[in-house]
């Protein structure tokens, strides 16, 4: 995509990861003020406001889109609201670019929130025998980090990955988190103390997988000819946005399925779903793989780290483990990894994830991020998944 | 008409946890999925209408016995009791999961797996198809030893 199809990221702001236990609506504000504060714009002046839903706060975070314009108070802007699992953030920002591209609006505010129950992931409430994220938990007892398990358990298999291995992506992913004022969790880790920590879902124990949290972000998108007009930071462009769906057969069992697709009658695609991700993304950038400074990706559990580092196409399969090992996805190695400190320090607040990852990519690439930044970074990636099939990849270039 | 085997059977037949996922023959369990007629692609859980193939539109899908051995794809299991809707027994013992490669489907299908824990798994090993109650009585289709 030429610099003429781009957006510019004119603010990014987010509401600190916790477990605060307040409604989601006031995380979602105290982003959205900030990123307007950052972009040097008030909020009559968006245009048009996205809303990144949430499925566990009642009928205003299925419509999170009005419910954060009438906190913010109505202005008549137009909104719209989007869920696609822990891909929202990516689809609510792709609406507002596409929005923005079409000529349609100028300024366009991407906001998520969410407030989250204590413990792991459970289903929505009530019986519903159709719905398979229901009845994984009916006929099996399959939590989500029982999924990131057998993940972890095939990598060890196929690619000799260790516990120790994903010990030390928590590590490091924590020495990141530990210099993130908007993390979680800023206490450093040894890897003796994840591999003390309780056993979940073998091979992985409590440090290996990410928590759930309350949390808030929200990015500022403008026309490049209206940050022209109204002298606005635009070092940062989106240079591609991602959210393919899985190509049949999908041959990887996926959050929340029982099964693969067969593929007794079409051979597996070209890629898996979560390299075609990061491959639509690096397309339609018109970049490849090693135009990176960094990425940001989707870090449920510290193994899948390492697969991801492979499926975003940083190293062959099962070789990642080899550039965790030589320090070269640890701040100041040669293509930092979750330089924000990830899923690992935040905890995960889906609607609002993405668009944290979108923050990261700003300040690092703007050269504003602290003791985390990454030298001279020029690139970024944040790739996620969202179940049931949801594709999210954001380049961010300057 | 001749009467079912199943009447045969002393004492009450289990139910099923999911009706038409699989059924327990002659105290044989198969996984019950569908099979396009036009294009043979396999679908579990069982899908009717249409065929899940993009490049098919078949709408005739016929109902297929799976394969009841397949090789460990991968396995885990959960350490604490999974949240309701499942039923966890008291006191509670890990459950196992397995995904289990069929060959002939090429297809990959999770089970909880029965009697057995996480040391005795290994990924590429063969299971076989099996079915045990869940803690609050009902039937589910589970993976054991051949
Ligand atoms: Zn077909």
């Amino acid at each position: 995509m030429g610099q003429a199809m781009s957006v510019v990221v004119a603010g990014a702001g987010m509401h600190p990861w916790g477990k605060w236990g307040r409604p989601f609506v006031g995380y979602g504000v105290a982003a959205a003020r900030a990123a307007l504060r950052d972009a040097g714009l008030e909020w009559t002046d968006v245009q048009f406001l996205v809303g990144a839903d949430t499925i566990r706060n009642g009928y205003p975070g299925f419509v999170a889109g009005a419910t954060f314009a009438q906190a913010l108070g109505w202005t008549g802007a137009r909104i719209a609201s989007c869920y696609a699992a822990c891909a929202s953030g990516a689809q609510a920002l792709d609406i507002a670019r596409t929005r923005i591209l079409a000529g349609l609006c100028d300024v366009a505010l991407v906001v998520g929130a969410d407030s989250t129950p204590k413990g792991f992931f459970t289903p929505v409430g009530g019986d519903r025998p159709d719905d398979p994220d229901w009845l994984r938990f009916r006929l099996l007892g399959a939590t989500n980090p029982a999924y990131f398990a057998l993940y972890a358990r095939r990598r060890m298999a196929l690619y000799g990955s260790t516990p120790e291995d994903f010990a030390a992506v928590k590590v490091k992913n924590a020495l990141a988190g530990s210099l993130n004022p908007n993390a979680r969790y800023r206490a450093t880790v040894t890897a003796e103390q994840v591999l003390a920590s309780p056993m979940v879902a073998d091979p992985l124990r409590l440090m290996d997988i990410c928590a759930t949290s309350d949390g808030g972000a929200a990015v500022v998108l403008v026309s490049p000819e209206y940050a022209r007009r109204r002298g606005l930071d635009a070092t940062v462009r989106i240079a591609a946005i991602s959210t393919v769906t899985p190509s049949f057969p999908n041959t990887v069992l996926e959050l929340p399925c029982f099964a693969t697709d067969s593929t007794a009658a079409v051979p597996p695609p070209e890629r898996t779903f979560r390299a075609s991700i990061a491959h639509a993304a690096y397309e339609e950038a018109g970049l490849d793989p090693a135009d990176l400074s960094f990425a940001e990706v989707y870090d449920l559990s510290t193994a899948l780290e390492l697969d991801w580092i492979e499926d975003v196409g940083l190293a062959p399969p099962g070789e990642a483990d080899k550039l965790l090992r030589a320090g070269d996805t640890a701040l100041g190695g040669r293509i930092p990894i979750n330089p924000s400190g990830g899923l690992a320090s935040f905890g995960e607040a889906i609607p609002a994830q993405a668009l944290a990852q979108v923050c990261e990519l700003t300040w690092q690439l703007r050269g504003t991020a602290g003791a985390r930044q990454v030298v001279n970074a020029r690139a970024g990636l944040a790739a996620n998944q969202g179940l049931f099939g949801h594709g999210s990849a954001i380049i961010a270039t300057v | 008409m001749l009467p079912s085997k199943r009447l045969c059977h002393i004492g009450p037949m289990p139910i099923p946890a999911i009706d038409g996922w699989f059924v327990v023959d002659d105290g044989v369990a198969h996984l019950l999925g569908t099979r396009c007629a036009d294009c043979r692609t396999v679908h579990f859980p069982p899908q009717t209408g249409l065929c899940r193939n993009p490049r098919c539109s078949g709408e005739d899908l016929a109902e297929t016995r799976l394969s009841r051995r397949g090789t460990v794809w991968s396995y885990t299991n959960a350490c604490y009791p999974p949240p309701a809707p499942f039923a966890a027994a008291e006191p509670y013992t890990p459950v196992t999961l397995a995904a289990v490669e069929l060959a002939e489907e090429g297809i990959v299908v999770l089970g909880q797996v029965k009697d057995m824990t996480v040391d005795d798994l290994h990924v590429g090993m063969e299971l076989e198809l099996t079915s045990g109650p869940l803690a609050d009585g009902p039937e589910v289709w589970m993976w054991g030893r051949p």
